[in-house]
């Protein structure tokens, strides 16, 4: 029979999986872990330390820059938040299209990201928005920015004895606009085919001063679009050659055939919704 | 350490393993097959129930977090009420697999919204999966136990 430890505090978890590192499996909303462990009864960890007591790690506060949200905070809580609802709408709609509202109730912001799936729902957004990670260890925190923190198809840059316990998000800058977009076969309960978020920022002579992008599902690992970014820092919408975005895009992402989707088909929409980004045609499009 | 609860009113204790799903503590140890396992991924809904009100999938909620939680199952709604006399009369039910996930969703959703739009409804179900009446009578029936208009 496995063990199951379901600490109070955060210094008490931190001191449990520093004094046997790598032995437990950290838990909270459980909806990626518990079909992993019920369909691979041979993976059944033996040490479980389940982090959906920690006070620390639940709940969104607003800080100078932005605003920080406990890492085991559920979607449910972030998708209803006025403050990012009104800041950072983009979060509000990954959220909202994370599975259904039963798996909204009870999966975690820290969750999504450490389960590390290439598809993960909240990666763009956060990739695109800037977040970056709290990550707490009996001997301290460090951050690390989010785009960071992928290093291998579910390899994260987590090393023993650590925890996330936060993700940090900075306001957007003031002539921002975001785009956020998830091609699935239908609206609930969908794994992305493809999915992007984008904060585009324009001076007042329309040229592009910043161009951040997250895309999930076209890659080992949810990713950034370096390429496009920078070949679009400095230009005016009116100078971009789109076969050029074409370009880079092909060269910023690596996607798959699987079940849901193949190379042509990722590589074609991804193409498309960067575009799409770029020239604004429309605006934080929740679903298909 | 057993995990101990209250299902449908009633104390209720536990000695399965932590890890153990609340699905099959459900309808294992306490007999209540109204709860049904669909997926078992958390993608259909045939196992929701309420979770101190709040609408989850017993397939992915592990015994070890249930300590003192007030859990709902379909045998916990009443036999008679609007929702279920509504589910009849729309024919909202066929071959029944996912009616007690659905009655669990409306509840859950006629909680929070009192008169739901289509809307909503729609949302507050979005997370169950009918194969049999193509959700159109279930959204009526909603509606209608809302007292809102059937023709959805």
């Amino acid at each position: 029979m496995s063990e199951w430890t379901r600490p109070r505090h955060l210094p008490e978890a931190l001191e449990l999986l520093a004094a046997a590192p790598g032995q437990y499996r950290v838990i909270s909303g459980g909806t990626d872990l518990m079909v992993e462990s019920h369909l691979a009864p041979e993976r059944h960890p033996e040490f479980w330390l389940d982090i959906s007591g920690l006070r620390e790690l639940q709940g969104l506060q607003i800080t100078e820059e932005g605003i920080r949200i406990g890492a085991a905070t559920s979607l449910e809580v972030i998708r209803r938040h006025a403050e990012v609802v009104t800041h950072w709408p983009m979060l509000a709609a990954s959220a909202a299209v994370t599975g259904a509202p039963p798996i909204q109730n009870r999966a975690t912001l820290g969750g999504n990201v450490c389960n590390a799936s290439p598809a993960a729902d909240n990666a763009p957004v956060l990739l695109a928005y800037g977040a970056r990670l709290e990550i707490a260890h009996h001997h301290g925190s460090r951050w690390l920015p989010y785009m960071d923190f992928h290093q291998g198809y579910r390899k994260t840059a987590l090393q023993a004895g650590e925890l996330l316990s936060a993700l940090w998000i900075p306001y957007p800058p003031k002539h921002s606009r975001g785009y956020f977009r998830k091609v699935g076969t239908r609206a609930a309960q969908a794994i992305a085919k493809v999915s992007i978020a984008a904060l585009i920022e324009e001076d007042s002579g329309g040229m592009i001063q910043g161009a951040r992008f997250g895309m999930a599902s076209v890659a080992a690992t949810p990713c950034t679009l370096p390429s496009v970014s920078q070949y679009l820092l400095g230009r005016a919408l009116r100078d971009i050659a789109d076969a050029q975005v074409r370009q880079r895009v092909g060269q910023d992402i690596a996607p798959i055939q699987d079940i849901r989707s193949t190379t042509a088909y990722r590589l074609e929409i991804a193409s498309r919704l960067v575009l799409e980004a770029i020239h604004g045609r429309s605006e934080s499009k929740k679903e298909d | 350490m057993p995990t101990t609860m209250r299902i449908n009113g009633k104390a209720f204790q536990s000695s399965s393993a932590p890890n153990a799903r609340l699905l099959d503590v459900l309808r294992n140890e306490c007999d209540l097959k109204g709860t049904k396992e669909g997926c078992g991924e958390g993608e259909c809904g045939a196992c929701a129930v309420l979770v101190n009100g709040k609408l989850v999938n017993s397939c992915l909620i592990p015994l070890g977090q249930m300590e003192q939680a007030e859990i709902t199952t379909v045998e916990g709604l009443p036999e008679d009420s609007a929702l279920a006399r509504a589910f009849v009369q729309c024919g909202a039910t066929q071959c029944g697999i996912c009616t007690p996930g659905m009655m669990l969703a409306a509840t859950a959703l006629l909680a929070e919204h009192a008169n739901p739009t289509l809307e909503e409804i729609r949302w507050g179900l979005s997370g169950n999966l009918c194969r049999c009446t193509g959700y159109g009578r279930i959204y009526a029936a909603i509606a209608q136990a809302a007292g809102g208009s059937a023709d959805v």
